[in-house]
């Protein structure tokens, strides 16, 4: 049986091909995607360590394995990549927990 | 990490021509991939020629003290080829009448030829104007013989080239082999000590970066403040230029990808990183190489895929620099390790 999967790290390689199916809309968003990468008020170095950090959040594996190998071209450690991903997970982690309060409103609000 | 090269492991890839087959076989073989000629035929760079030669880069053997694992060579202390005084001899005869304006000596570790002061000695005398040594360093460190050279290179005014993957221990030794990174500290020390690398210095000190990975070099400006500041900072080393040279896909980077199954991305990303304004000064088009037995090359990359030039005179002996500059310049798929991003030559970025 042929392997079945909803990702493959091949059709990375195909993410260009968006654009045979809409090519205002496709030309559109690499030529955004492109621009906001480059240096600016913030350092294209700066912005891969976002990118790394949110491609964890929104756990897009295309995108981690495309700004791991990003970071590495740019010398960035695997300290200071990991440190992204802490910032990523915290951030994650701390908007599940904000909600506690809101658990414990209609707690307090529910209770005698 | 390796401590012998694919040639005395017998591996399948110290042959040149499985080298070659597997890069025009597989992704493009199947119009995954264009391959180099079809790239440079659609922007009417096809055939390749040579334009005014400035480089003569004399390969002086493949015999080094370390064993890289990215090393396009597969050179080691078990490679015994050697360039002898005889065909020394004969590039001396040629250094005397080319207008090349830079010589160029690498290996291996150059400094391991037995013949290599005298070579240096001799050649010197022929006056050229940029004399390159590409020196491993830690070479420096290997034997007491080797000591002395910074000053042997102060004396004759040599330009050193050395490879420093990063300013990291990790990274270097995890490239180069443990201990190397320590080796390499001391050896810039001593010839930031002669005068080597320091600002205004004529004593030109050089240093090459290569990712440590399947992964192509980052932007060289940047690469270079990082590591002027890192080597400053920690160890109060100081050196002129940074070149950031991609690897090629070639003898043990090429087993290194396809063991680690990074072959076909690595391609890839080579592929799409295409830049055809590289072309204009890819090193081949300036560039002899000549192998430790005399015989020609469009470059060290091809020296190693055994791809002689394409011409009637293949060897240093018979050197004619008019019919030899009108030829073809043979290319295949490694080629796309020069044409990537801003380009990659021996001096670094091209584009």
């Amino acid at each position: 049986m042929a392997d079945k999967t909803y990702y493959d790290p091949k059709d990375l390689r195909k993410f260009g091909k968006i654009t045979e199916w809409s090519e205002e809309l496709g030309t559109k968003f690499f030529d955004y995607y492109g621009k906001v990468f480059e240096e600016g008020a913030l350092s294209a170095r700066e912005k891969s360590l976002i990118a790394l950090a949110v491609s964890h959040v929104v756990k897009c594996p295309y995108c981690i394995d495309a700004y791991t190998k990003d970071g590495l071209q740019r010398g960035i450690t695997k300290e200071e990549m990991m440190e992204a991903v802490h910032a990523g997970a915290a951030i994650e982690s701390g908007a599940t927990l904000v909600h506690g309060v809101q658990m414990m409103n209609k707690y307090d609000k529910l209770s005698m | 990490m390796q401590t012998t090269s694919l040639k005395k492991q017998k591996k399948e890839l110290a042959d040149a021509k499985r080298q070659l087959e597997i890069l025009s076989n597989g992704i493009f073989n199947n119009n995954e991939l264009p391959t180099f000629a079809t790239k440079i035929k659609a922007v009417g760079q096809f055939p390749l020629r040579p334009k005014k030669l400035e480089i003569l880069q004399i390969n002086l053997g493949y015999m080094c003290n370390q064993v890289c694992e990215h090393c396009h060579v597969d050179a080691g202390p078990d490679r015994k080829e050697i360039m002898t005084k005889e065909t020394l001899q004969q590039c001396l005869e040629v250094i005397k009448n080319t207008p090349a304006t830079t010589l160029d000596l690498t290996g291996g570790a150059p400094e391991m030829n037995p013949h290599f002061r005298w070579f240096v000695e001799e050649a010197s005398k022929l006056g050229i104007k940029d004399f390159i040594v590409r020196s491993n360093l830690t070479i420096i460190r290997a034997n007491k013989k080797y000591y002395d050279l910074p000053d042997f290179f102060k004396k004759y005014h040599i330009h050193v080239v050395s490879s420093m993957p990063h300013w990291t221990r990790g990274k270097t030794d995890q490239q180069r082999g443990k201990g190397v990174f320590d080796k390499s500290i001391k050896a810039l020390q001593e010839l930031n000590l002669v005068g080597y690398g320091m600002p205004g210095s004529p004593l030109k000190l050089d240093l090459v970066y290569n990712p440590s990975g399947a992964f192509l070099p980052g932007n060289q400006d940047s690469m270079e403040k990082e590591f002027k500041n890192a080597l400053m900072e920690d160890f109060g080393i100081q050196f002129h230029q940074l070149f950031a040279i991609t690897n090629l896909p070639i003898a043990r980077f090429l087993d290194y990808l396809i063991a680690s199954d990074n072959y076909e991305d690595y391609m890839y990303s080579l592929v799409e990183a295409f830049n055809a304004s590289t072309l204009e000064n890819v090193m081949c088009t300036n560039t002899l190489s000549v192998s430790w037995d005399g015989y020609l090359y469009d470059c060290d990359f091809n020296q190693m895929l055994k791809l002689k030039v394409a011409s009637k005179l293949k060897h240093i002996s018979e050197y004619n620099e008019e019919v030899l500059q009108n030829r073809n310049i043979i290319v295949s798929q490694h080629c796309y390790g020069c044409t990537a991003g801003a380009g990659s030559s021996c001096q670094g970025t091209v584009a």
